[in-house]
């Protein structure tokens, strides 16, 4: 299917609770062919899979639904379609709902796709068995150590799945867990006919891939030279311009807002890296030291030349588990004197919970003056001692949710019974919330089987 | 040689890494990202960064980006959801390597304004 063509991918979401303007917008203000949609954070997981033990009808982004059901009618008239991660740790009921919107818009014969194989949580136990360890990544420690308390357990999939689907008609990808660049890169495998081993080109796209995954932010948000940034709350979310060759131009609908310069599109490419001469994904290890970037007109960046290594014969694994319970809490004191009133405060809260005997060790206990230099902490000039009024935070964490929770009730008292001039407090006393915790770590790809499913409305 | 922050002379974003954060430092100049090759070191970078950071500072290069991108390791009290911290994320430690002063040579500072 190689041939001299451009194909206009965009990404609408750069995580789940992103502006609905972003895809809205995309869709309507200018020429597509894919939309992208990335609604998955580890955490997102673990809420995920809670909520499918609950109703077996749940477990994916809802927000997804909402979203196609606005913009459905759009995407048929221009021939636009998309690829999100919406499905979380249940795609069969996202793709039940998905058709059922598609239903009620009256647009029978299109086709969703689900993309499944990610999700191992009920098989972990065999894999283990089998020989699979798990080892935390950071920690090197064995999975045996939380095993008991694990509650979601997903392979980052690749991008090979996603075109599969694609060829085979879908109007709508849904896939659960798979890396944040793959959305985009299965497009263009689709598109372009790329095949595994074209590890130049499977990198091409990952890097495009990489630079949308945070919607905006390679637009003009949160960009270090932000006052050159103009008409942010128009920003225009972020669109590739691919090539069958590998090269690509960065761009956005013309007339919105932000910026697409070498330095914005640097910025994100900077984001989240590690070491930016082997970045990993299951479908190649993209080399970000190799390309040349350059400006191709007014909001356009054209990156090409990217190289690529073999993939490893490993898939990354993202578990969460339950790892105890913390609560975080905030009061707002007033000058003359805010920080040491808040001090004062921040004392008289540990001292009275220790009368109680709930005392916090000094990793499990926090507080925070913000305003007087939180973010910034230890660096001299970014901190003082006389703010106007301070934001007094505290926060406590552990295993013990009797403890943990016992906090809360002790902070919203010093309205009355501590220093003047102390306010803010509203929505109720901070309540103990779960932890969750991360355990990354790898598995063998041979022994993932990945399946995809295609219906029609 | 001027004293000057680092934000006169580079652009900066940063984020989560598991329990810690990446800082990338993106030079505005060729003279610029030569010079903070030399002065921008993992030892000048941790001094800076240590009310933030109790962990190791790696650094990692990307000559067509003008990218100096450091990993903080243990800068986020914890990370993910275990963090007590406003910036559990790290969202701001890019603005707080940018405060770091450093002693410019007068061409490099030139060439920002060519």
């Amino acid at each position: 299917m190689s041939e001299n063509k451009t194909v206009r991918i965009a990404n609408g979401q750069g995580f789940w609770g992103d502006s609905i303007l972003g895809p809205i917008r995309l869709v309507e203000e200018g020429p597509l062919d894919y939309l992208t949609l990335d609604y998955l954070a580890e955490v997102t997981m673990s809420i995920m899979q809670k909520l499918k033990g609950r109703d077996p009808k749940k477990g994916y982004a809802t927000d997804f639904v909402s979203l196609l059901d606005r913009i459905l009618p759009t995407l048929v008239e221009k021939d636009i379609k998309v690829v999100a991660n919406a499905g979380g740790v249940n795609p069969s009921a996202c793709m039940e709902a998905v058709l059922e919107v598609m239903r009620s818009h009256g647009l029978e014969g299109e086709k969703v796709a689900i993309v499944e194989g990610d999700d191992i949580l009920d098989g972990l136990d065999d894999l283990m068995s089998n020989g699979e360890e798990f080892l935390n990544m950071d920690t090197g420690q064995p999975l045996s150590t939380v095993r008991e308390r694990v509650t979601s357990a997903n392979v980052y999939l690749g991008a090979f799945p996603i075109a599969e689907a694609l060829a085979a008609g879908a109007r709508i990808v849904i896939t659960g867990r798979g890396t944040d660049p793959g959305l985009v890169l299965g497009p263009m495998i689709h598109e372009f006919g790329w095949k595994p081993g074209d590890d130049d080109l499977l990198a091409a796209g990952t890097v495009a891939g990489h630079i949308v995954e945070c919607g905006a932010q390679c637009t003009g948000g949160n960009y270090t030279d932000w006052r050159s940034v103009p008409d942010l709350a128009k920003v225009g979310y972020p669109i590739i311009e691919a090539e069958a060759d590998g090269s690509f131009v960065i761009t956005k609908h013309e007339g919105t807002g932000g910026a697409v310069n070498i330095d914005t599109v640097s910025h994100q490419l900077a984001y989240e890296m590690g070491d930016p001469a082997a970045y990993l994904t299951p479908d190649v290890i993209a080399d970000f030291t190799s390309f040349k970037i350059e400006q191709d007109g007014p909001d356009r960046v054209r990156v090409s030349g990217v190289k690529g290594a073999p993939a490893t014969s490993l898939y990354k694994v993202s578990m969460s588990y339950s790892d105890g319970w913390k609560s975080v809490g905030e009061l707002t004191v007033s000058g003359p004197d805010a920080l040491e009133k808040a001090q004062l405060c921040a004392e008289i809260v540990w001292e009275r919970l220790a009368m109680d005997g709930c005392e916090y060790a000094e990793e499990e206990r926090l507080e925070e003056y913000v305003g007087a230099g939180v973010c910034h902490r230890g660096i001299p000039e970014a901190e003082t001692d006389t703010p106007p009024e301070v934001v007094l935070r505290m926060g406590v964490k552990g295993p013990d949710k009797a403890k943990v929770s016992r906090f809360g009730p002790e902070l919203v008292p010093l309205v009355t019974s501590g220093p003047p001039g102390v306010t803010g407090f509203a929505g109720g006393r901070p309540k103990a919330a779960e932890i969750i915790g991360f355990w990354p770590s790898l598995v063998t790809k041979d022994k993932i089987q990945t399946t995809v499913s295609v219906l029609t409305a | 040689m001027p004293l000057v922050p680092l934000s006169e002379i580079a652009a900066a974003r940063s984020g989560d890494k598991g329990e810690g954060s990446n800082v990338g430092v993106l030079a505005k100049t060729d003279a610029a990202y030569a010079f903070l090759k030399e002065a921008l070191t993992t030892d000048a970078v941790a001094r800076h960064m240590s009310g933030i950071n109790r962990g190791a500072v790696r650094r990692f290069e990307a000559d067509n980006l003008r990218l100096l991108n450091f990993l903080l390791d243990d800068s986020l009290g914890g990370g993910g959801s275990a963090s007590l911290l406003t910036d559990a994320q790290g969202k701001t430690h890019g603005l707080a390597l940018l405060r770091m002063e450093l002693d410019v040579p007068e061409e490099v500072l030139r060439e920002l304004e060519a």
